[in-house]
């Protein structure tokens, strides 16, 4: 049943988790540790803890990784579809039946409100990491940081994986001394 | 360019190997990674389409990077398409994972990952940030300045004074912007007769 009990934890913790993967970390907790005891707690942190340290998203590492120590490979496989499948499936629907309706008002109207709330969702987003940035390195390396990164992207039009790269290198050389 | 078949395979593979193993600090900073590939590398869709995306992605439950992948790969080649963006934006750092486990304690306590981690953060701002910029700035050519502020300022009091939720933020604007040109007509219709040049 442990195959069974993948997709069913997995997809309940991701499709209650709204507003995107760190979202659903508490939901995957619950299932996890509290109600299929799969970790203890002490392991899920450790690997919330790796989880942060490596890129992607966070929710997909996590279902790997348990995925991976209930049932091995297919376990892995399981509990990443349980957590992606559903709505990735919901989404694609969703936005086919918008482009069915492309040129009707009522669709026009939807995709031209939808800009002001991005806007401000993305602005708050920007703060965020304005403020955790300030609270990890400090205002004045963030600030350098942000405008030497602003000045590359989009003065210079260097591509951000450059960009991000360079930015590794010095968090590391520097950095490292400071956090 | 990539109207091949293995081209288009190749291409959803590569930007999406990019922005999972690029995209450090969770769902939030991998949006403009993958907007770059998507809009300016690859031009597979324009600036409006990928921030109706955006939302509606935002709108659905579970992970953001992942759907908002499978559907450009879904847009680009149908299922298999959908299939190769989601597996290549998230298996480099699911296997790390499950490699990596065993240098647990090492990697997190780490200074320089920890470093690491810290030089990217503020890169992530500036591009949220010109994201930002670029929404705000389409907002207020599609619905003029005075209507435009108007929204932003609602958007703002809704999501970070009253702290709602940004999938009943998104469906509340979604659900004016069903009749917002009806309502912009009915408006303009009635003031037609006052004025002799129609604005």
């Amino acid at each position: 049943m442990d195959w069974w009990n993948l997709i069913v934890g997995f997809f309940i913790a991701n499709v209650l988790g709204y507003g995107g993967g760190p979202a659903s970390i508490p939901l995957m907790y619950n299932e996890i540790v509290n109600h299929y005891k799969w970790l203890n707690n002490e392991d899920f942190s450790n690997i919330l803890a790796l989880g942060n340290s490596l890129p992607g998203p966070i929710a997909t590492k996590i279902a790997a990784f348990v995925g991976f120590d209930v049932w091995s490979w297919p376990g892995m496989l399981l509990a990443l579809a349980a957590t992606i499948v559903p709505s990735a499936i919901a989404l694609i629907v969703l936005l086919k039946l918008l482009h069915k309706h492309r040129q009707s008002p009522v669709v026009k109207g939807m995709s031209l409100l939808v800009q002001p709330v991005i806007a401000v969702m993305m602005l708050l987003l920007t703060w965020q990491m304005a403020d955790s940035s300030i609270g990890s390195s400090g205002i004045w390396h963030t600030i350098g940081i942000a405008a030497v990164a602003y000045w590359a992207m989009e003065r210079k039009k260097i591509h951000p994986a450059l960009v991000v790269c360079a930015a590794f290198i010095y968090g590391g050389l520097v950095l490292s001394h400071v956090v | 360019m990539g109207s091949s078949k293995n081209g288009d395979y190749g291409q959803l593979f590569w930007a999406m190997f990019k922005t999972g193993v690029l995209g450090f600090g969770g769902g939030p900073s991998v949006i403009p990674l993958i907007r770059h590939e998507a809009v300016k590398t690859y031009n597979w869709i324009d600036n409006d389409e990928f921030g109706e995306i955006l939302a509606l992605a935002n709108a659905l439950p579970g992970p953001i990077a992942t759907k908002m992948a499978a559907y450009l790969g879904y847009r680009k080649r149908g299922t298999l398409g959908a299939t190769v963006a989601v597996l290549s934006h998230i298996l480099p750092s699911a296997l790390a994972m499950i490699a990596l486990m065993s240098v647990v304690q090492y990697l997190s306590g780490s200074q320089i990952v920890q470093g690491m981690i810290a030089g990217v953060i503020p890169v992530v701002a500036v591009m949220l940030g010109v994201m930002a910029y670029e929404f705000g700035e389409k907002a207020i050519k599609g619905l003029g300045a005075k209507l435009g502020i108007v929204l932003f300022v609602a958007a703002f009091v809704l999501l970070q004074l009253l702290d709602v939720h940004d999938a009943i933020v998104i469906a509340l604007f979604l659900a004016y912007g069903a009749f917002h040109f009806k309502i912009v007509r009915k408006l303009r219709e009635r003031k037609q007769p006052n004025e002799t040049s129609g604005g």
